[in-house]
């Protein structure tokens, strides 16, 4: 966990006591909306179909319990009982009203939660992996870059008018959970030949309109270097970004119109003026960020405890244990993932109740810590492998042991027109409508890893593209449809799906992701080629044919 | 932003005037009475694009009661009854097509 200081626990209060005068001259009808809409998103206010959505940062996906519990607090107090994790290790709340935000903002504050860059034209919510400091074989602890970004960006005046919002995601693992290259930069911590601590730098990938999987503009980066080389890659951004057409504005077009040699030139000699300046990282600042950092007074444990064997018999449970729990740096400890992906449920939903029951469990089990993940569901970093019967016992009856973590009913899906004013058609039902289809936990475990990612437009907040299997509502005549791709992914080896043919309608949809599974099954090489590698080995075609052949 | 009287207007049907409430956030609609009401049935309903105009350019007069006034289609039924004339604005009315995660 890491524990703010001074400084951030001021900003933050004054911002709150803005934010309060703010809210109490637009009730008052001194300040237009046209003047309060910015404000209000410097604070992750926006205005949603029914109400107010409030969206509230989780830095680095960290949360410790009594956080998660003021989490609930405000679902329960001033919204209507549960929160909606989002794929930016962000927690939105979707019934709350202007006048109560001042309120909810300070209950936040006290345990030094906020939303400040949740929105805007400004660098958002540094995010990275959810398994960050407890990984096995990570290079370092990726939170340590990641709260130095997140202090050098906040409210960082250079950068707080951007042509577009900017976001940046972080990994030191091989296995890339943070997609960091479906950012605008992405960065993956390694060691260079000295064992040096370094970053591969990658930028202008996104989704959205126009895809990009994000380039490398420098394979190494030395740690003490990477603000001024951010900085460097912010200010050509600032300077060339396309500010005339918002579709145009995000880096990932201009690194495209300008090709990522010249763009990176240009950040090159950016760089090279500015680099010994103040944003050098000296080993002290760096050693201060990361001794903020607390970490868990570990035991000396076995990873194969008597409680873990015995309970192993039960069928359920060892099935649970299969899929949600991952092994962990420390011996005798795992990481656990809680789905928040229950069959028939909404794709990141949890209730007050859950949420504090979390934290609870939280504070037995896992050193207070939580973590949120950008496929929207939670984890307990630090469980002692000897704990885990219980632990499952107990999640089980919150609803929150659903044993299909990165199975096909572990959906990723955006609000859609349930919530969002920019949709063109639901996502949730279909979500819902899928995980019953696959409720059956043998054959979404026969089916393998399999990736749903749904969206309800083309700003692709449920990054559809990059799903194995991509769902994107679109309009057609004032109903709902839906465009398929298929073989998209989101890790090291992200690409963009493909279009497997015209968009189908909203009660066809289900129908046509089981033709699509049936269709696998039967084209895999073998049991565990995954899904994506058959599309990959096989092409569209296949596919494209099962599923248009009868329609 | 352009006043709505400058804006090129086109109706295809019954129209109302919908907008959040400040406050709250809540869905509302304007009323024939020059304020505004939750109740899609007590909705001032214009049928021309110069209605449809005025109607608008009062709303957006009122900033400090409402935020992003804008023309929804409706439909009139046989009997009166007056129903929102696509998904979004009966969702907008109606709340979300799915349950709400329930509390324990
Ligand atoms: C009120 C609700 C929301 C609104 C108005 C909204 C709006 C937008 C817009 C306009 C974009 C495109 C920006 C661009 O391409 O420049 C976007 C992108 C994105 N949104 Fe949302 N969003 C909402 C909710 C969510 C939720 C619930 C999630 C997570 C589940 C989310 C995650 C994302 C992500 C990851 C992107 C980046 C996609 C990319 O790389 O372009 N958003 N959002
Ligand atoms: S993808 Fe579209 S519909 Fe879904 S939350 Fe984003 S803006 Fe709304």
């Amino acid at each position: 966990m890491y524990a703010y200081d001074e400084i951030d626990r001021t900003l933050i209060n004054e911002r709150v006591s803005e934010f309060r005068d703010q809210v109490k001259r637009r009730l008052a009808g001194e300040l237009t909306e046209d003047e309060f809409k910015m404000l209000r998103l410097m604070n992750g206010v926006y205005l949603q179909l029914h109400a107010y959505m409030f969206r509230v940062a989780i830095p680095y996906g960290t949360l410790s319990s009594p956080q998660l519990r003021k989490m609930a607090h405000v679902a329960r107090r001033y919204d209507r009982g549960y929160g909606h994790f989002t794929t930016r290790q962000n927690i939105q709340f979707n019934w709350i009203k202007l006048a109560d935000l001042p309120d909810a903002l300070e209950d936040l504050a006290s345990v030094g939660i906020h939303a400040m860059q949740t929105s805007g034209n400004c660098t958002r919510n540094v995010t990275t992996d959810q398994w960050a400091g407890v990984a096995p074989g990570e290079v370092e602890d990726p939170r340590i870059w990641a709260e130095l970004l997140r202090q050098y960006s906040t409210m960082h005046p250079e950068f707080s008018f951007l042509p577009r919002k900017f976001k940046i995601a972080i990994t030191a693992s091989a296995h890339d959970r943070a997609a960091i290259k479906v950012h605008d930069i992405g960065l993956r911590i390694h060691k260079n030949e000295a064992g040096e601590t370094g970053f591969e730098v990658l930028v202008g990938g996104g989704l959205g309109r126009t895809p990009f999987i994000g380039k490398v503009i420098k394979p190494f980066v030395h740690g003490r270097d990477i603000l001024s080389y951010v900085e460097a890659i912010l200010r050509v951004y600032n300077q060339y970004g396309r500010r005339d057409n918002i579709y145009k504005a995000r880096i990932k077009i201009l690194v495209h119109e300008l090709g990522i040699e010249k763009f990176a030139a240009e950040v090159e000699d950016e760089w090279l003026a500015t680099r010994d300046s103040a944003l050098t990282l000296d080993n002290e600042v760096v050693e201060d960020i990361r001794s903020r950092f607390t970490y868990p007074h570990y035991q000396k444990l076995s990873d194969t405890p008597d409680e873990l064997t015995a309970a192993s018999a039960d069928p359920h449970f060892a099935r649970w244990l299969k899929n949600s729990v991952a092994p962990h740096q420390r011996t005798g400890y795992a990481i656990v993932t809680l789905s928040l992906k229950p069959v028939g449920g909404p794709p990141g939903d949890a209730t007050a109740e859950q949420m504090d029951a979390v934290a609870d469990l939280a504070d037995k089990y896992s050193f207070g810590e939580i973590r949120v993940g950008h496929e929207q569901n939670l984890a307990l970093p630090n469980v002692a492998r000897r704990d885990l019967p219980a632990l499952w016992r107990q999640l089980d009856k919150l609803g929150l042991a659903t044993p299909n973590v990165n199975l096909v009913t572990d959906i990723i899906a955006c609000p859609g027109l349930d919530y969002c004013s920019l949709a063109n058609t639901r996502s949730i039902p279909i979500a819902q409508e899928l995980t019953r289809r696959f409720a059956n936990n043998d054959l979404a475990e026969l089916i393998g890893r399999l990736h749903i990612n749904i969206s309800g437009c083309i700003n692709a907040c449920g990054h559809h593209h990059v799903g194995h299997i991509g769902i994107l509502g679109v309009e057609k005549n004032g109903e709902e449809f839906f465009q398929i791709t298929i073989g998209g992914r989101a890790d090291e080896h992200a690409v963009v799906g493909t279009l497997i043919g015209p968009a189908v309608p909203f009660a066809e949809v289900a129908d046509v992701i089981e033709d699509i599974v049936e269709a696998y099954l039967a084209l895999r090489a073998r049991p565990d080629e995954l899904f994506v590698q058959t599309v990959e080995r096989l092409g569209v075609e296949p596919f494209k044919e099962r599923v248009y052949a009868t329609r | 932003m352009t006043s709505p009287l400058q804006q090129k207007i086109k109706i295809t049907g019954p129209s109302v005037v919908t907008a959040n409430r400040t406050w709250d956030g809540v869905v509302i609609y304007r009323d024939a009475h020059k304020g505004w009401t939750t109740d899609l049935a007590q909705a001032a309903i214009v049928r021309t694009a110069d209605d449809a105009r005025a109607l608008l350019a009062e709303s957006t007069a009122d900033d400090v009661g409402a935020i992003g006034p804008y023309i929804a289609p409706v439909a009139v039924n046989d009997n009166g009854t007056v129903e929102p004339g696509n998904l979004r604005e009966q969702i907008r009315r109606k709340g979300v097509t799915i349950d709400l995660p329930a509390s324990a």
